[in-house]
């Protein structure tokens, strides 16, 4: 068992019985990343499967205060949020804006990029489900090459996912980490440190979706370490420019010893029709990419 | 008894539990737990409790002997798919009393 | 004692939302804004307000803050014009059902495609159903006497209030204006009561998705559907006339000088002929209506102040004795006709007021119109109303036609 488990912030946050999928990915990194923060928080979001969890009028499972904004207005909502607290001295409130990859990757990434060049203090959490959940299964900028959804629905995604991280490094943020709801240790511990610095911090968590990608709602776990194990997804975080591995990519890093993509693939329904072009593709672009990691860790 | 009238001139929710109504209906499978290969209650100390770590909805109560609230438990099935020992199992719920 | 200065309609709401010490200022500039934008960043920089300025990267960014910042509890401040107003268009409605007591200079600008940069009310008119007060201004002097007064209002009835002033006719047009003194402002605007505050010493979810129908909440109170909400907010803007004719009394009272509540008369007393506009082009009117009794027509003007909540009554009575009107508007609903004409035939409905209308459309897009030109057209309407017309076309002032 994990050691570390019993220094994990014991109060839940969020009360049973929420509208969210059996099984889903966000359900549970938002646990943690709420306990991590703990009360004296300010959450503000648009529609999307977050703003299903938080729950329809007039009650709420989340003990957190929430602010409902519209699609593309997250990171300002944000912003206002901090600019009013600060005109009334009360800056002591950890403000976080949370958004799907529809809400960052697309429509809300002026506001995002916006916030985030001005400085804002406050930790926007982008739950990266690759794909319009909400809404049913529709492609995003974040889905993945290969990936039936239902606006690609035959021929599949064609382009590869959009390095959306790599835009928010070019912020020149104070803090930048990735995380996954498989490695709740690792993404309680990077929501501590990022409560406590101060400006733009960015946090982006993939999490597994059973019904948008066709697996077996028991396996969201295996399947968030499976992209992990893989290299779709490294873990990692980015302090004032300072890279580093974190967790199991950390090992991965030190090892090389990364699963051929194939080993997540095919365990999910979205990609059955993906062909072996795409599939080497695939392997290739995620192999690019860990090399760009690599290069970066060790600059 | 006079109905109190919604002076909320916003949409203010509160917090409550079962915002969404008793999910454990929600339920196909549900999980039961062998205590004889529960790892805390084999060792009659705090351990494990891998099943409370990764719940997405923070229904299993971390103690010697783990409980799971199974008026809210959904039955997704990953506390039994990532316990250690495989103390829990999924079992189809009985449904002939519908 | 006064303090007269010669200002810019822009300087004049700079230094209304100065008065009114708002705490978070959050804008884009935008011709014929921008110089707004401009002094009050330098209001903020130089400390003279202390407010939070948020230098957003768009309109739709600028009313998103001020939302929130309103919802934690601060007084907020906005303007923009045409496109950028048409940008915030999702956060208007936002604002108005979150009932946030938002103030916003729009500064009317006709909006493309094609490209204009002058000034017209279709951006505005535009905005009619957002659930916002809308109050136009005539003067320099009822710019910084309005956004004070739309404060007070907005903090009462717990709605958005756009204060809406023609572009460059207004705005970069220096003016004699009577400065309200601090202490006067402070006395007359008592500090922003929120009526929900996002804290986490009680937290909410707020705006959350509604049902169509009613629930009960934990306690078993039952709360609003979507579409009871929704009548909250109409209710309120109905109330919201009796607030706006009773904050202007109050104005009036301390400041000395009385704009009207819902809408303004000149020379109505005996007016056979009324002309009615607002903002801007109406003030003119009142040129045209002077022309007009040295030629012995026995003209008036009305004056809309408030556009939302429509003063329904208050024009039944200015109205009442009018003999043929004429409606001059900077805005048009393509394929009927103007918006206000609409909402004054609408009003009309029922009443003894049969007086034959004419609708006129002038000044789209900062093409310019005079007073005499103003007086011409009305004449033209008498002398057609004489002569028993009755539902005469819209006309569109200065334009080539057909």
């Amino acid at each position: 068992m994990p050691e570390n488990l019993f220094k994990l912030n014991a109060k839940e946050y969020i009360l049973p019985g929420t509208r969210a999928c059996q099984g889903c990915g966000l359900s549970l990194g938002y646990r943690y990343a709420l306990k991590a923060l703990r009360e004296n928080t300010i959450v503000t979001l648009p529609a999307c499967c977050l703003c299903v969890l938080h729950g329809i009028y007039p009650s709420t499972p989340v003990m957190i205060p929430c602010l409902n904004n519209s699609f593309a207005s997250t990171a300002a909502s944000a912003a206002g949020i901090v600019a009013g607290l600060q005109a009334l001295n009360k800056t002591d409130t950890t403000v976080m804006a949370v958004a799907g990859d529809g809400g960052t990757f697309d429509m809300g990434i002026q506001a995002l990029s916006g916030a985030a060049e001005r400085g804002t203090d406050f930790i926007y959490l982008c739950y990266d489900n690759e794909g319009y959940m909400n809404t049913g299964t529709q492609r995003s900028s974040a889905t993945p090459m290969g990936a039936v959804t239902t606006t690609t629905p035959i021929l599949t995604k064609q382009q590869h996912k959009k390095d959306f991280i790599k835009i928010m490094d070019a912020h020149d943020l104070p803090y930048l980490a990735t995380v996954s709801p498989s490695y709740p240790i690792d993404l309680y511990e990077k929501f501590v440190k990022a409560k406590k610095i101060k400006g733009t911090r960015y946090i982006h968590m993939y999490v597994p979706c059973p019904p948008g990608w066709g697996f077996a709602t028991k396996d969201t776990i295996k399947t968030g370490k499976l992209a992990v194990e893989t290299g779709v997804v490294v873990l990692f975080e980015i302090e004032n420019g300072k890279f580093r591995f974190t967790g199991r990519s950390k090992t991965l890093a030190e090892r090389g010893n990364r699963l051929p993509v194939i080993n997540y693939l095919e365990k999910q329904g979205r990609f059955r029709k993906m062909n072996i072009e795409q599939l080497n593709q695939q392997q290739a672009w995620v192999d690019g990419k860990w090399q760009e990691y690599i290069r970066r860790a060790e600059a | 008894m006079e109905e109190r009238k919604d002076d909320n001139i916003s949409a203010m929710g509160t917090v409550a539990i079962g915002e969404a109504g008793k999910t454990g209906d929600w339920r196909s499978l549900r999980p039961v737990i062998d205590r004889k290969k529960c790892i805390p209650t084999v060792k009659n100390k705090p351990a494990c409790f891998l099943c409370w770590l990764y719940c997405p909805e923070g229904v299993v109560k971390a103690g010697i002997e783990v409980e799971i609230d199974l008026e809210y438990c959904k039955g997704c099935g990953i506390c039994a798919e990532e316990c250690p020992p495989r103390a829990i199992s999924m079992i189809r719920e009985d449904k002939s009393h519908e | 004692m006064s303090n007269v200065q010669i200002i810019t309609g822009n300087q004049a709401a700079a230094l209304a939302a100065k008065l009114c010490s708002v705490e978070v200022v959050a804008a884009y500039p935008i011709t014929p804004q921008s110089q707004l934008s401009e002094i009050l960043s330098s209001y903020v920089e130089s400390g003279e307000l202390k407010a939070e300025y948020v230098r957003v990267e768009g309109e739709h960014s600028a009313l998103t803050v001020c939302i929130s910042a309103s919802t934690v509890g601060a007084r907020v401040f906005t303007a923009t014009s045409a496109n950028g107003l048409l940008y915030m268009h999702e956060q208007l409605h936002w604002a108005a059902g979150s009932r946030l007591p938002i103030v916003m200079c729009c500064v009317n600008r006709g909006v493309g495609a094609p490209w204009t940069i002058f000034n017209d009310q279709q951006d505005s008119l535009a905005q009619r159903d957002t659930g916002w007060i809308q109050l136009y201004c005539r003067n320099n002097q009822e710019i910084i006497d309005t956004v004070i007064q739309a404060y007070r209002i907005a903090e009462s009835v717990y709605c958005p209030v756009m204060v809406c002033y023609d572009g460059f006719v207004l705005s970069h047009t220096m003016m004699p204006v009577d400065i309200p003194d601090a202490a006067g402002v402070r006395a007359f605007l008592p500090p922003y009561q929120p009526h929900t505050i996002l804290s986490p010493d009680d937290p909410r979810n707020l705006n959350p998705v509604l049902f169509p129908g009613q629930r009960r909440d934990s306690e078993g109170v039952l709360r609003d559907g979507y579409m009871d909400m929704r009548y909250k907010l109409q209710a309120a803007l109905e109330k919201a006339s009796e607030t706006i004719r009773a904050v202007n009394a109050a104005f009036a009272e301390a400041f000395g000088r009385d704009h009207g509540g819902m809408l303004w008369e000149y020379r109505t007393d005996d007016a056979d002929l009324i002309l009615a506009g607002m903002g801007s082009i109406a003030s003119e009117a009142t040129v045209a209506a002077d022309r007009l009794r040295e030629e012995g027509i026995k003209a008036g003007v009305v004056g809309i102040r408030s556009y939302r909540p429509f003063p329904k009554a208050d024009v039944r009575n200015a109205f009442r004795n009018a003999k043929g009107i004429a409606i001059f508007e900077k805005s048009i609903s393509y394929g009927y006709e103007g918006g206000l004409c609409s909402d004054l035939k609408a009003a009309f409905y029922g009443t003894a007021i049969k007086a034959p209308i004419h609708n006129y459309i002038a000044g789209l897009g900062g093409r310019d119109v005079k007073a005499r030109e103003l007086a011409a057209a009305a004449k033209n309407s008498l002398a057609g109303f004489e002569k028993g017309m009755v539902e005469p076309q819209t006309t569109w002032l200065n334009t080539t036609t057909g």
